[in-house]
């Protein structure tokens, strides 16, 4: 079985642990943390579709990366695919952005009721 | 009954996950990513690949994602904005080891997120990284110090002064080299793996992560100083 298999399916099991809790669990804190476990597990899996087993981090920090010195052209078979890393990049900022609205939401929302219960937040106003 | 339709739903897409699983884990790059790989250094000439991409080829998406970031922390401050009659927040003084800790370790988390963001385009790391560093030195501060308040003006003029610096450079490549956000013909590319390389990479990358520094620190100001929904207002 090959490495990346392990990734993919780790992170495709966190997102299955993410939903879980979100359909589950009755604290608001709570589905706040497991989108925050779906987002962390869309990331691996991101991360996991570029990576290929025995290349490295696409930095191009030493000479022997390059296919030709004076084009300045790298070979790109001894690099992972640097674009997921970038997408993932970009996501984590984002996904750090709407877990601290929800959180300041979820404040609101104690400070109102005192409660998290999300039963007891059924009407549209409060 | 509920639960049991939500666990049915999860062992369904458990079930057409563990199809994509071979799909996905196929070896090999796509062709956008062999691209850049490949071509990366001498468009760029930024060592960090990664750093490329986000700052120079899909500039225009990070712009965007610094947008995204400032309208949360302007949300988050919309929604905890202090309203009339809720109580002033009234800090635990901290204790000793906290305030010498601080003072100790605050300069150096300092530099440590100014040498993350400044090396941006040779190493792992850049302004998001550097930035959100910045800010954890800046939460032990606020820790530390709770009885004094964070400058809202000066970190605000930083944010907004840094947003606008980025969209200045982009506008500079527009007029000088004839596309937003261009990298070639703006400055000179430099050495390969060199500090002054890379062209405008590294100065937006400096304007992210003072940028990203201050919202972030601005963000946990604003929640640290949410008073304790015990008096929350109605």
């Amino acid at each position: 079985m090959d490495i990346t298999m392990v990734y993919i399916g780790t992170a495709l099991a966190l997102v299955l642990v993410g939903l879980g809790g979100v359909l589950l669990k009755r604290n608001i804190l709570k589905m706040v943390l497991a989108l925050d476990i779906v987002e962390t597990g869309v990331n691996l899996l991101l991360i996991g579709i570029g990576y290929t087993p025995g290349r490295e981090a696409p930095i191009v920090d030493k000479t022997s990366f390059f296919a030709d010195r004076a084009k300045e052209t790298v070979n790109a078979a001894n690099l992972v695919d640097p674009v997921p890393q970038a997408l993932v990049l970009t996501a984590i900022v984002i996904g750090l952005g709407t877990t601290a609205l929800m959180l300041s939401y979820v404040i609101r929302l104690y400070a109102q009721k005192k409660t998290l219960d999300i039963r007891e937040f059924g009407r549209l106003k409060w | 009954m509920k639960q049991v339709l939500a666990i049915l739903a999860l062992l369904v897409l458990a079930f057409l996950f563990a199809g994509l699983v071979p799909m996905a884990s196929k070896p090999g790059n796509g062709a956008v990513g062999d691209y850049y790989a490949t071509h990366g250094i001498a468009d760029n000439r930024g060592s960090n690949l990664v750093t490329s991409i986000v700052v120079n080829y899909r500039g225009l998406d990070t712009l965007g994602e610094v947008t995204v970031l400032f309208l949360s922390v302007m949300g988050v401050g919309f929604i905890l904005r202090r309203r009339e009659g809720t109580p002033k927040y009234s800090p635990v003084p901290a204790s000793p080891i906290l305030n010498t800790g601080a003072n100790l370790l605050f300069g150096s988390i300092l530099l440590l997120g100014a040498y993350i963001f400044v090396h941006g385009h040779l190493t792992p790391g850049g302004g998001f990284q550097g930035g959100s560093v910045i800010a954890s030195g800046v939460l032990l501060l606020i820790l530390a110090r709770r009885d004094r308040e964070l400058s809202h003006d000066l970190l605000a003029w930083l944010e907004s002064l840094s947003g606008f610096g980025y969209a200045l450079v982009g506008l500079v490549g527009l007029v000088v080299a004839g596309s937003f956000l261009a990298n070639k013909g703006v400055l000179p590319l430099g050495t390969w793996n060199r500090l002054f390389s890379a062209g405008v990479i590294p100065i937006i990358y400096i304007l992210i992560g003072l940028k990203v520094g201050a919202e972030l620190s601005t963000l946990l100001d604003i929640m640290i100083r949410e008073p304790a929904p015990e008096g929350g207002g109605h």
